[in-house]
């Protein structure tokens, strides 16, 4: 059994968890209750920036300190937003949607919390298109808490207003891109803009706007009621606390597991109380740290604490922490070209850099899987991805690209030079996996 | 007008969610798509682009740039197929494979009955739950091919 603490799916038990009732019972909406009354707006982003908390979006960014980039209400005057982030489509992600599944009221007093924190009249959150049941699930939790007084005018008689609505995104990957998600919810394409300026000064409808992720905020009431130095107790030293790992795959029990940061990437693939390990009489081959950017690594690195810096060690990012797991049976270069095939149809078109490299990665992988390799494509492989990035476009999407493209020369050299050599890939000839190669998915209709 | 009046004073409460109306439209495209035939004709962006106040070019632009909106009529059922990584490795291809003979549709078609489209669809969020398919706008996780063959006989 887990010997430690949990406390993000400490709620999630029963078919009811997602009730307003069910949420009261456990002490739901009283810590909100006592920051209205007790602590300053400075109070909350204090206790939030003490606890070290760090986005669980996918950069680890310091949420406390994210916060404090909102300008000074005194000296700025306009309208000012925290917008949510629950757009989760990078491959592999799926651990937020277990929170708006099951523990709808908790996101929902992180973001009151966290709009007390920062003065912001409202908030947007922005759900993936797809999440039918997490939208209608969070949505009536909405009307619940509004019912109750806790959102809207004069929440719990303390003077606070703030509202909560949800939006719906469309199916397409770059509105999880914090300003590609602005434009969508202004009702256009989700095309990133340039940075600066950034969201704090010029974000939704051109106004103060903080981005944050959902299990991000979920962590805040926590915070707020039990204070840094316990949260400080559980994960690392520079990234505490617990967080949801979403392991997929080749495992035993693949699932949405809490543990703190920190836990050891091994542990979490074979502990019974995790994902279980591999099929019986297979071997790990390669795995995904966190979701399809962070790219695969042998599997001679899983031995490695998942927590930010650890994880940057070893080469990659924690991402999502997303865990994808492949076993022997699999063949790396077909993974990585349904990889390649994704970022190629997510690409928003704006940076040429990114736009084409995104093309050649895919038809490269695509060439080296069917048997039609050549030589010098490895290094083709590699001259494209430095071209994309880091820094050259106007969003991360090309280093999201670019990164899985560098780990897999850098981990499966040689199952690349094998393809080319042998004129294919001999696992998909023969095992159970589809022969052809992965289908194209649909280009938005023209 | 094509917009039925619910749909207009459904749009009309929408709005005022937002500083500019214009953050209503993705939203109203789904409501459209979802009461109005499953998917979203030239007329409908015209009439969406009369309520918003904006060009049915710009209406196009964005109803274009989101993979969930349909711009041609689909079959009475729409199955989506996840072939992405995690699906991939616990067997989506022998899903989709299982999907385009229990269907009679090619990926991205439909099927000559008109009964069926069959779509191939990037992550939907079902990692962990995986193989998936969307179908009809819910998601069956956890797929087995008996299952998708009892899901495919229970369509009308
Ligand atoms: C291409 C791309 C896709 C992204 N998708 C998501 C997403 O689906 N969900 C998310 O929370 N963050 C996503 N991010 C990160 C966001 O831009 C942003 O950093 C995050 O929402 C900030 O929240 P946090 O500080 O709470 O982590 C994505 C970033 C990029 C570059
Ligand atoms: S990097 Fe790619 S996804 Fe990001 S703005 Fe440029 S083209 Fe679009
Ligand atoms: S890979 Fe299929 S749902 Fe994520």
């Amino acid at each position: 059994m887990s010997n430690f603490e949990t406390y993000l799916t400490s709620r999630m038990t029963g078919d009811d968890s997602h009730t307003l009732a069910a949420y009261k019972k456990n002490g739901g909406y009283a810590t909100l209750e006592r920051a209205l009354k007790e602590m300053q707006p400075a109070d909350v982003t204090e206790a939030v920036k003490a606890s070290g908390l760090r986005g669980r979006g996918g950069a680890g960014f310091p949420t406390g300190l994210k916060w404090t980039f909102m300008p000074d209400p005194a000296k700025d005057p306009r309208k000012r937003y925290l917008a949510i982030n629950a757009d989760e489509s990078e491959p592999g992600t799926c651990k937020d949607r277990v929170i708006m599944d099951e523990d709808p009221h908790g996101l929902l007093e992180g973001i009151l919390l966290a709009c007390y924190a920062m003065k912001c009249e409202a908030s947007y959150i922005y759900v993936r298109g797809e999440y039918r049941h997490q939208y209608d699930r969070t949505a009536a939790a909405i009307v619940e808490a509004r019912e109750a007084g806790l959102i809207g005018k004069n929440i719990l008689g303390s003077g606070f207003d703030c509202e909560i609505h949800m939006h719906k995104g469309a199916g397409a990957y770059i509105c999880g891109e914090e300003t590609g998600m602005m434009e969508s919810l202004e009702g256009k394409r989700g095309h990133p803009r340039p940075k600066p300026p950034f969201p704090a000064g010029f974000g939704l409808w051109g106004q103060p706007t903080t981005v944050n992720n959902v299990e991000t905020i979920f962590n805040v009431p926590f915070i707020v009621d039990k204070g840094a130095e316990w949260y400080r107790t559980m994960g690392s030293e520079s990234s505490p606390g617990n967080f949801l790992v979403g392991i997929s795959g080749n495992v035993n029990k693949p699932g949405v597991y809490e543990a703190p940061l920190g836990t050891n990437a091994k542990e979490l693939l074979e502990a019974d109380h995790f994902a279980g390990g591999v099929p019986e009489g297979r071997k790990l081959k390669a795995w995904f740290t966190g979701g399809s950017s962070t790219g695969m690594m042998s599997a001679d690195t899983i031995d490695v604490a998942m927590d930010h810096d650890s994880v940057k060690a070893a080469g990659t990012m924690l991402g999502t922490a997303a865990m994808i797991i492949l076993d022997d049976s699999q063949c790396v270069v077909r993974a990585m070209q349904i990889i390649a095939r994704f970022y190629d149809h997510e690409s928003c078109g704006q940076c040429s850099q990114c736009r084409e490299g995104c093309q050649w990665l895919h038809q490269i992988f695509k060439r080296i899987e069917d048997g039609q390799g050549r030589d010098g494509d490895i290094d083709l492989l590699t001259s494209i991805g430095n071209g994309m990035a880091p820094g050259k476009t106007i969003c991360a999407l090309a280093d999201a690209a670019a990164i899985p493209a560098h780990m897999m020369v850098k981990h499966f050299r040689a199952e690349l030079e094998e393809h080319i050599r042998d004129g294919g890939c001999k696992i998909n000839k023969t095992g159970k996996y589809a022969p052809q190669s992965a289908p194209e998915p649909a280009e938005a209709q023209a | 007008m094509a917009l039925p009046k619910n749909l207009k004073d459904e749009f009309t409460e929408l709005v005022t969610h937002y500083p500019e109306s214009r953050a209503g439209l993705i939203p109203a495209l789904h409501r459209c798509q979802e009461d109005l035939g499953g998917w979203i004709t030239p007329e409908i962006m015209e009439d969406l682009a009369e309520f918003f106040g904006i060009e049915p070019v710009e209406v196009y632009g964005v109803a274009s740039f989101y993979p969930m909106f349909r711009l041609t009529p689909p079959g009475e059922n729409v199955i989506k197929v996840c072939h992405n990584i995690s699906c991939d490795l616990r067997g989506a291809s022998d899903v989709l494979e299982k999907a385009k003979e229990l269907t009679g549709a090619d990926v991205h078609g439909t099927s000559a009955d008109g009964k069926f489209t069959l779509e191939v669809v990037e992550c939907q969020g079902c990692c962990s739950t995986a193989p998936m398919i969307d179908l009809n706008d819910q998601f069956h996780e956890n797929l087995t091919l008996d299952e998708l063959e009892r899901l495919i006989g229970g369509c009308k």
